[in-house]
């Protein structure tokens, strides 16, 4: 389908004025006009049949007087990636709110807000997201530029929890430090009864100020920030930020590079989804599985170690290239150890599946229904097991190209559908790392030699959990101006607020683990 | 008897890690050690309640791996435990984020004495790559006293088990 029809129903037939700012690779930025700016990306989320990648503002104060506002979809039928822009005046800067209309723009506005302090006008939820109003001062903007440390105290506010009131209602709060192992977050249970009738999920507890961190930075330093985003997904931050800059200097990366790059992320894969599967068993109590998987876990870890010298896949990734060099060893080590580690897998599976008491466990609780996933723009894992056929590696393929997989898909949406989803794509992971392996020609490391320019371009990366985006802006020495990232974890947060409803509070952990959503990533 | 008949096949869960036996040497020997001072300091366990202060995850990833077959601390004298009230150490993952900072405190406040503290990650020590982000306490020795730091970003399961030895033979 070509993309030209999308803009020539938007201007011919809605009457909607926009000019081409910008159209490289499968980019296209459309210009518009402030009172313009809420249809287009209306006419956009239709036409395109997707829902908003992302949504973020720009302080171009200094450059243009007024803020930038970038609206994102990327579009699966199109192939493109097409993006709304507009400017928003600096002296009481307001634009109207998108949420009403498409419900995954409120927390992306609510962003915008908080960090920016531009006001999204009839959007029903201002409340800050990362920047808790008992600790931080009410009107200081971190992402503005002339945002400047130290801060000055200020007046700060409590939070209002959504409250649900009648008769016999019990709130249950959890966290943010919580029994196990894990990140920190609050959980605001309230029941009626035993079913959950809502739960408010209150994050930002790991909020550091990434993107903060990210600006001025030359691009060699902001690698190493951006594994460090989320620990578990070090490789697909890192290859999402890569890709990026690589499209703004141009850089063509021979196939063999993206080949490997591809092995890293599927071996990504696998490592955190043996380790969800294992998750889950525990969660159900069923202990024999979950230490099983944990040891397979351990063995995809330490051959990790042994081919890249990082458990975590940690400085593998470079602009352009790869630290490491690759030789038929390596191929060698990863075609024994997946023998070894396919094996274990499928006997997991089997004792899974055959026990009856955790089927019953699994099946049928947390249902996410398609619309729910749909409108809240889930993404991923969590979308897939709810019937939605999206994933990167299929609408985007790139070097996914070469070889063939399937798209698995669930109808269901409940704990069993995206434990399924998980055993399923382990599968499809080994068949891809294999075609890979058979295709990788061994090569020794690569220096390259790359100059930066000005400009601007999204990455994109199927994550183990769903598409990891990062938009980045480098300005005229090479350093970054603003980094925008959208990790999975930021939009299926909510899909998982929906899904344990009319659930028990037993099942909490259960439906939590089956998302397995990361905090630092959503946090920043 | 799936399970049965795994358990029968894979018989002690270490069993694979025998071929790649230097690791596993070191570990027993470190193991051994760790719970000889353990059974002598501690009368026979330490236990240790983990905290995440905002690390990246990879920390965590890397501490429950020590809980795995494969390192299964446990048998060591060493034990997660679910509750701040249980614990004689707290171990802190992460750079402080602002938001945790009170949380922090309430759990240090909520162990019973005597109690110490351990970092472990790089960002925990003074914020590391998160040095100079706004939102940063750099370090969870501006928030708790804190006796022992474990270095590594992450370190790997065996480093852990290590850098406790080295710090339970000194303290």
């Amino acid at each position: 389908m070509d993309y030209k029809t999308v803009l020539k129903e938007i201007n011919e037939k809605m009457n909607l004025k926009f000019s081409i700012l910008s159209l490289r690779d499968n980019e296209i930025y459309l210009k518009v006009e402030p009172c313009d700016f809420k249809n287009i990306c209306l006419a956009l989320h239709k036409l395109t049949f997707s829902p908003i990648a992302s949504l973020f503002a720009l302080d171009t104060r200094k450059e243009k007087g007024a803020f930038e506002l970038y609206c994102a979809f990327m579009s699966a039928k199109y192939k493109k990636c097409f993006f709304a822009v507009t400017e928003v005046m600096q002296d009481n800067p307001k634009f109207n709110s998108l949420a009403k209309e498409i419900y995954s723009a409120s927390l992306f506005e609510r962003e915008i807000k908080e960090m920016f302090g531009i006001e999204p006008i009839g959007n029903p939820d201002t409340r800050p997201l990362r920047l808790h109003n008992e600790i931080w001062p009410k009107g200081l903007c971190p992402l503005r530029k002339d945002f400047n440390m130290p801060i000055t105290p200020g007046k700060t506010e409590d939070y209002v929890f959504n409250k649900v009131e009648g008769e016999g209602i019990f709130e249950v709060p959890v966290g943010p430090v919580h029994a196990g192992i894990i990140g920190p977050g609050h959980f605001r249970i309230s029941c009626a009864g035993e079913p959950i009738i809502n739960l408010e999920i209150r994050l930002g507890f790991t909020h550091k100020g990434i993107e903060k961190l990210f600006e001025g930075k030359n691009v060699s330093d902001a690698l190493k920030i951006s594994e460090c985003v989320s620990g578990d997904a070090s490789f697909a931050n890192s290859l999402s930020f890569s890709t990026a800059v690589e499209k703004i200097a141009n850089i063509e990366v021979p196939e063999n590079t993206q080949m490997l790059r591809a092995v890293f992320l599927e071996l990504e894969r696998m490592y955190n989804h043996i380790n969800d599967i294992g998750g889950i068993a525990v969660d159900v109590g069923f202990s024999f599985p979950a230490t099983f998987a944990s040891i397979v876990k351990e063995n995809i870890l330490q051959m990790n170690e042994k081919i890249t010298s990082s458990r975590y896949l940690r400085n593998v990734n470079s602009i352009g290239a790869l630290t490491i060099n690759w030789d038929k060893d390596k191929t060698q080590i990863v075609r024994e150890s997946l023998k070894k580690i396919y094996k274990d897998f499928k006997e997991i599976k089997e004792i899974l599946l055959s026990s009856v008491s955790f089927m019953d466990r699994a099946d049928g609780t947390g249902i996410l229904k398609k619309k729910t996933a749909e409108d809240f723009g889930v993404t991923g894992l969590a979308a897939r097991a709810s019937g939605i056929a999206s994933d990167l590696r299929k609408d985007f393929p790139g070097i996914y190209a070469k070889v063939k997989f399937n798209l698995i898909k669930q109808e269901a949406g409940d704990c069993l559908a995206r434990l399924n989803m998980r055993i399923s794509e382990f599968e499809e992971s080994i068949k891809i790392i294999y075609e890979f392996l058979g295709k990788i020609e061994p090569q020794a490391i690569t220096q390259n030699s790359y100059g930066m320019k000005e400009g601007f371009a999204l990455g994109y990366v199927e994550a183990w959990r769903g598409a990891l985006l990062y938009w980045v802006k480098l300005n005229k020495i090479g350093a970054i101006e603003r980094c925008k990232i959208v990790d999975p974890s930021f939009l299926n947060w909510q899909g998982l607020s929906f899904c344990v409803l009319g659930d028990i509070i037993p099942d909490f952990p259960l439906c939590n683990k089956s998302f397995d959503l990361s905090y630092s990533g959503n946090d920043l | 008897m799936r399970i049965l008949k795994n358990r029968i096949l894979k018989g002690i869960v270490t069993k694979p890690l025998d071929k790649n036996f230097a690791l596993s040497k070191e570990l027993e020997t470190v193991g051994v050690e760790l719970k000889k001072i353990i059974q002598e300091k501690f009368s026979r366990s330490l236990h240790i309640r983990e905290v995440d202060t905002g690390s990246c995850g990879a920390c965590e990833s890397e501490i429950i791996s020590t809980t795995n077959p494969i390192y299964d601390i446990q048998r060591f004298g060493v034990s997660f435990v679910a509750s701040p009230r249980h614990a004689d150490c707290l171990l802190v993952t992460g750079p402080v984020s602002k938001n945790m900072a009170v949380a922090l405190q309430k759990t240090y406040d909520a162990m019973p004495e005597p109690k110490f503290v351990i970092t472990l990650g790089h960002c925990a020590l003074d914020g590391g790559i998160f040095k100079d982000a706004y939102y940063t306490e750099r370090g969870v020795k501006n928030i708790i006293p804190v006796t022992f730091h474990i270095p590594g970003c992450p370190p790997k399961p065996l480093d852990i088990m290590k850098a406790l030895l080295t710090f339970l033979k000194k303290a």
